[in-house]
């Protein structure tokens, strides 16, 4: 495909169109990009030299991509002095890696069942879980029923609730149904059950799937707060990084967010007590960073996973 | 059997291979319907029971008494919600920055995706795709921290407009009400239109480049092909994603406007779903009942958005989702 363009592209060129009006395209189109890539590098950026920065010389303002006084205080005092930080992190790596582990294994199971051609009950099953998909019961009835479960003030509404999620089903179901049925005709005439061909046939070739599937998941359980603060409100031992993270903007924006409305000079008085952006900015990198440092590797995963899931459906 | 079933393949294949239900076939595979009850007993606790819950907005309900328990009110939540200003003012928002962000959403998308595509330098194209989705993975209270620094005084955007002249001081924009959607809006822009450009980037890469020769033959400039060839192709894309994320308008606001709201703004910021959230959590005026009438509202509409939109697609010839 990129050959064939690039052959009438090249063709274009020789019939010498590639005019002023064409540079003139490139060099704006090049700028406007470039300027897309600043403004969604520039805020991470800016927050990163903050991060670096001495807590006092920072409420200043003016820091751009470098730090104005060094300082690795900001860090030192997430890692070491905020005990809910701690706890958050060990949450959230645990929920991240058990919690991606138990849905990839259901929804890749149910997946495998729905893709099956001759099961009985195909269209049942599928039908069951498409409506929940549209129809929710909503944020009420839900919490009352996980604290009629008993999962709230527990780790487990972390895991148990959210594992098979229907979109993903879908996107796997669609994958799979691509593997062609002689593959499962021949692993059954050699007398495999089904589950052995899920587990030596359907798995090891449903590897890119799987692997978009499991970074959607890991990603959503890393950035999940909302959970922690709906049904682990009062149980700090089951608090989340995200979580954390939201209280600390919380005490920052309650004070330098309105500092430019009314209480400027409050702002003033209470910078010692509030917690200094620049401690928050050092948590924001923290939580970041394993994301950013991984993505560009897993970059060539999420890309299929989601032309799979997105135009085929 | 099998061979009927793979003689008939070609022609419809739907139908013939649907698997008759015998006794055989049932023994054959009763392990896939083994589990299959397992998942149905799941899906029943965690999908359709809190459905089952929305008795609750029919009663008075107090947790201790629980649903048996509670005594039975008929619509008067109903009325009390429709009634509320505050709720009317919540729909109204609801509505507003969910139209704003799908709007934009994929206009910007779009126009992003036919400029990367104009690029021919390989790099430099993979590299701003990279940078482009990378805020995709970040989570909202990272994007609100960062939308929050970049407006506060001592903010990037303060500083740039003082320095053009444009301020005189800095202003105070999280705490006007004009402003509020307008930044939901541009925020929703920074975080994911590298992530939604992708489908329509891969779309473009499976249109027919035939059809860019011919019409560079015909004597089609750069914008005359972008117009007439891309935006064609790129249809049943755009009106397929535009079905899905219409079910979605309703849900698009919470967790921005929860984090970026505050005291100043709150008559444009709060959603259905935040005031959903008030009656669950505010300790003094606990309202499950009330709370679960909002959220069978807003499912109830997101439902007919989903089926009117489909229903439409349908009448037009248009790609639709079921």
């Amino acid at each position: 495909m990129a050959q064939i363009e690039e052959v009438s592209f090249e063709r274009i060129k020789h019939k010498k169109k590639m005019a002023t009006e064409d540079l003139i395209f490139y060099i704006f189109n090049t700028l406007f990009l470039l300027l897309f890539a600043l403004v969604t590098l520039y805020p991470i950026l800016n927050t990163l030299a903050y991060s670096f920065n001495e807590g006092n010389d920072a409420v200043r303002g003016g820091i751009h991509l470098l730090p104005r006084k060094w300082s690795l205080r900001s860090y030192h005092e997430i890692l070491f002095e905020r005990p809910g930080i701690r706890v958050g992190a060990k949450i959230t790596v645990l929920r991240t890696i058990l919690g991606t582990l138990t849905s990839l294994a259901a929804n890749a199971l149910l997946s495998f069942i729905l893709s099956r051609k001759k099961f009985l009950f195909k269209s049942s099953l599928s039908l069951f879980w498409i409506i929940t998909m549209y129809a929710s019961g909503g944020m009420i009835p839900v919490l009352i029923l996980f604290r009629y479960l008993h999962l709230t003030s527990s780790f487990w509404v972390y895991i148990i609730p959210g594992m098979v999620s229907a979109f993903n089903v879908m996107v796997m179901r669609t994958y799979m149904q691509g593997i062609p049925d002689s593959l499962e005709e021949a692993a059954q005439l050699e007398g495999a059950g089904y589950m052995r061909v899920f587990v030596s046939i359907i798995t090891p070739l449903c590897k890119p799937v799987y692997a978009t599937i499991a970074l959607f998941v890991a990603v959503y359980h890393w950035n999940s707060w909302f959970d922690a603060m709906l049904y682990n409100r009062f149980d700090p031992q089951y608090t989340t990084l995200q979580y954390e993270l939201m209280k600390l903007l919380d005490s920052v924006s309650a004070t330098t967010g309105a500092s430019s409305s009314s209480a400027a000079q409050m702002t003033q008085a209470n910078a010692n007590t509030i917690t200094p952006i620049t401690v928050r900015a050092a948590a924001t990198i923290a939580t970041m960073a394993p994301i950013v440092a991984l993505y560009p590797f897993l970059q060539r995963y999420f890309v299929t996973g989601l032309t799979i899931g997105g135009v085929k459906e | 059997m099998e061979n009927s079933i793979t003689k008939s393949k070609n022609i419809k294949e739907v139908d013939i291979n649907k698997p008759k239900f015998t006794v055989k076939e049932f023994k054959r595979q009763w392990i896939l319907v083994a589990i299959s009850a397992v998942y149905v007993v799941y899906g029943i606790i965690f999908y359709y029971l809190p459905l089952a819950g929305w008795i609750m907005a029919f009663q008075h309900f107090v947790y201790a008494k629980g649903i048996t328990g509670s005594k039975w009110v008929g619509l008067d939540k109903f009325k009390f919600l429709f009634n509320d200003k505050t709720f009317l003012m919540v729909i109204r928002n609801t509505f507003a920055m969910g139209v704003l962000n799908l709007f934009f959403s994929t206009i910007v998308a779009i126009a992003f995706a036919i400029l990367l595509n104009e690029v021919r330098t390989r790099w430099f194209k993979k590299s701003i795709q990279t940078i482009s989705y990378l805020p995709h993975f970040l989570s909202w209270i990272i994007v609100v921290a960062i939308v929050h620094d970049a407006l506060t005084s001592t903010g990037i955007i303060n500083e740039i407009l003082m320095k053009v002249g444009i301020l005189k001081q800095p202003y105070a924009f999280l705490g006007d009400p004009k402003l509020f959607w307008g930044i939901v809006t541009f925020s929703n822009l920074w975080k994911e239109t590298g992530w939604n450009a992708i489908i329509y980037l891969a779309a473009i890469t499976s249109i027919d480049p035939c059809l860019y020769e011919s019409a560079s033959i015909d004597g089609a400039g750069r914008f005359q092909k972008m117009l007439y060839v891309t935006l064609p192709g790129l249809r049943p894309t755009i009106m397929i994603l535009l079905l899905m994320n219409m079910g979605n308008v309703l849900n698009a606001g919470f967790e921005l406007q929860y984090l970026l709201g505050n005291g100043l703004v709150q008559n444009v910021s709060r959603t259905i779903d935040i005031y959903i959230l008030d009656w669950a959590l505010d300790a003094r005026n606990l309202d499950y009942s009330l709370g679960t009438a909002a959220g069978i509202f807003k499912t109830v509409v997101s439902m007919t958005f989903i089926l009117g939109s489909n229903y439409i697609a349908k009448k037009r010839g248009d790609e639709r989702l079921f």
